[in-house]
């Protein structure tokens, strides 16, 4: 009856999330007085979540599964579950764990909090505290299922180092053709650009930066600081960028440490995305540019003067710190 | 080609979102009501389908009497008809199960839903109905096209996109791609009037048990002021995001 954890991997390494969510397991774990048991698709070296306190490794090697497939995750995590007879599983909020869950909810007939964000606030009744109203309220919501799969926001926990080992155990869960019912044909991703789910930091761009042309700074800012770039939604409606990188109600939520907001006056529906964000900054021109009510730091200026500034000051604290 | 569109029914983006009855229910006071962003995209999408390939499209929506008007809203977009599901959409699951009866009733060969709605933020209703009617599905859906009975669906990924192919039926979690928001229609004052005339079906509810609950909802803690930073002294931030907010 451990605590299930599914860690995800992207060619054959862990994802940062993954240890997020085996640190958030072990403690329900605590709560609860059991182990962790995770269950790895075709990662190379499953032993580095021992140091985020998983007890045992369900280790699935498989070509099949070596293109993320939701039917066939979902099918192999049940599996999982079955064997290690769980009551509670965990996964990240990614877009494949967001993909696969829901189908993975109903073959176990567990109850589903996504975007949750703290600790179970009691087990017995089990509940759990999660966004709502797209980061406008907080849900405390009550899985009154016997089994119970919680979704975990991205960087809404935190890395918690344990010292223990894991135990490795291969796992070969059957798989029909009827899993693969859908055929992925074309991936299309930058590899060489942080992804705004995974990012630590996020710069984004808004109107007030008045045409495509001048993204330039901002992907400037975002390298240097090892950032990922976002934009408004109209600059993104406009076409200056592409809706991949819209965040807010509509677009993507953010919920990196730092999120970093140039020209971007801050309507209701963007502070509404970026709310999970540690610490904003806002650099506008417009005094009363409603994003300064929500921001911790903030400049009033040209963007196009403090910008190129403030890109030369993180390069010489990059040098001095290096 | 048979195509639902499952519509909720939730506040305008604009909302001031305030709890009522010792902050259990969301209170509605002031608030208008819209179709759900993601449903919208899911709904122009559907439109196309009709004009272009001859679709039948139908939209549902699991909810009191209350929610008629946005019903009706879809209607008057081009919608042939619509289905209310009346009973109170309590969770994710349980609107699922109510879905999953009107999908299999109706012998639908696409379903767009929105990849969540913007209230309760759930994001599992698309998943769960595909799941209960073995249909296939894909999540977070930014492009559709059908062939027959094929259909090829490009769906967002952390930092990129992903396109597939799958046969029908399908259920498809969409979102803004799926049309862009130039794309949206307003209802002109003809859709209007033929909205009117067209089938609204009340249906009563499956039994089901529900398994999640909402018990309490709190809005955020207040911020405290912004710490500004004079535009001549850009340094003093990089100082503070180091030493003080700790972020780099």
């Amino acid at each position: 009856m451990s605590v299930l954890v599914y860690t995800e991997s992207e060619e054959g390494k862990f994802k940062k999330a993954a240890f997020e969510v085996a640190s958030y397991a072990k403690e329900v774990a605590n709560m609860l007085g059991t182990t962790v048991t995770a269950v790895s698709i075709n990662a190379s070296d499953s032993s580095e979540l021992g140091n985020y306190g998983v007890d045992k490794v369900l280790e699935i090697k498989n070509d099949k599964l070596s293109t993320f497939n939701a039917k066939a995750y979902a099918g192999a995590l049940q599996q999982a579950a079955e064997k290690e007879g769980a009551k509670v599983v965990v996964v990240s909020s990614s877009a494949n764990s967001k993909f696969l869950v829901p189908l993975l909810a109903v073959h176990l007939h567990a109850g589903y909090a996504s975007n949750v964000v703290a600790l179970p606030e009691s087990t017995a009744p089990f509940t759990v505290r999660r966004t709502a109203f797209t980061n406008k309220a907080f849900s405390k919501t009550e899985i009154s299922t016997e089994i119970k799969i919680i979704g975990l926001s991205n960087n809404a926990f935190g890395l918690k180092e344990a010292s223990g080992a894991a135990m490795a155990e291969g796992f070969d869960p059957s798989l029909s053709d009827a899993d693969f019912a859908l055929t992925v044909t074309a991936v299309d991703k930058a590899t060489d650009k942080v992804s705004i789910a995974d990012a630590e930091i996020v710069v984004s761009g808004g109107r007030g930066l008045k045409g495509p042309e001048n993204w330039g700074m901002i992907e400037e800012l975002a390298d240097v600081l090892g950032a990922a770039t976002a934009c408004s939604k109209p600059v993104s409606d406009m076409g200056w960028r592409p809706h991949g990188e819209h965040v807010g109600q509509t677009g993507k939520p953010v919920a990196s440490n730092l999120y970093i907001a140039v020209g971007i006056s801050g309507a209701i529906q963007h502070l509404a995305g970026i709310n999970s964000s540690k610490v904003k900054v806002v650099i506008n021109n417009d005094p009363e540019a409603p994003f300064f009510k929500a921001a911790d730091y903030g400049i009033i200026g040209d963007a196009f003067e403090v910008v190129p500034q403030l890109i030369e000051k993180l390069k010489e604290f990059k040098t001095n710190n290096a | 080609m048979k195509i639902l569109v499952c519509i909720s029914h939730v506040p305008d983006t604009t909302s001031k979102i305030n709890f009522t009855e010792g902050d259990t229910k969301f209170d509605t006071n002031g608030v208008q009501f819209v179709i759900n962003p993601n449903d919208e995209f899911g709904l122009t999408r559907a439109m196309w389908f009709k004009e272009k390939q001859g679709a039948s499209v139908d939209v549902v929506n699991v909810g009191g009497p209350e929610t008629e008007p946005t019903l009706r809203k879809a209607l008057a977009i081009g919608a042939d008809s619509a289905i209310r599901v009346n009973t109170e959409a309590t969770d994710g699951f349980y609107v699922a199960k109510q879905l999953a009866k009107v999908v299999q009733d109706g012998g639908y060969d696409l379903v767009i839903a929105g990849r969540e709605s913007i209230d309760y933020n759930g994001g599992m209703v698309p998943g769960m109905l595909a799941a209960l009617t073995g249909a296939n599905f894909v999540n977070t859906c930014i492009g559709i096209e059908i062939d027959g009975d094929t259909a090829t669906a490009i769906r967002e990924i952390d930092g990129g996109k992903e396109t597939s192919t799958t046969k029908l039926p399908l259920v498809v979690g969409g979102q803004k791609g799926l049309v862009e928001e130039s794309d949206l229609r307003i209802p002109n004052m003809r859709g209007i009037m033929m909205a009117r005339k067209k089938p609204l079906n009340v249906i009563e509810p499956v039994e089901t048990t529900q398994e999640t609950k909402a018990i309490k909802f709190e809005k955020p803690a207040p911020k405290g002021d912004v710490t500004l930073i004079s535009p001549d002294d850009v340094g003093q931030l990089v100082t503070l995001l180091h030493n003080e907010a700790k972020a780099i």
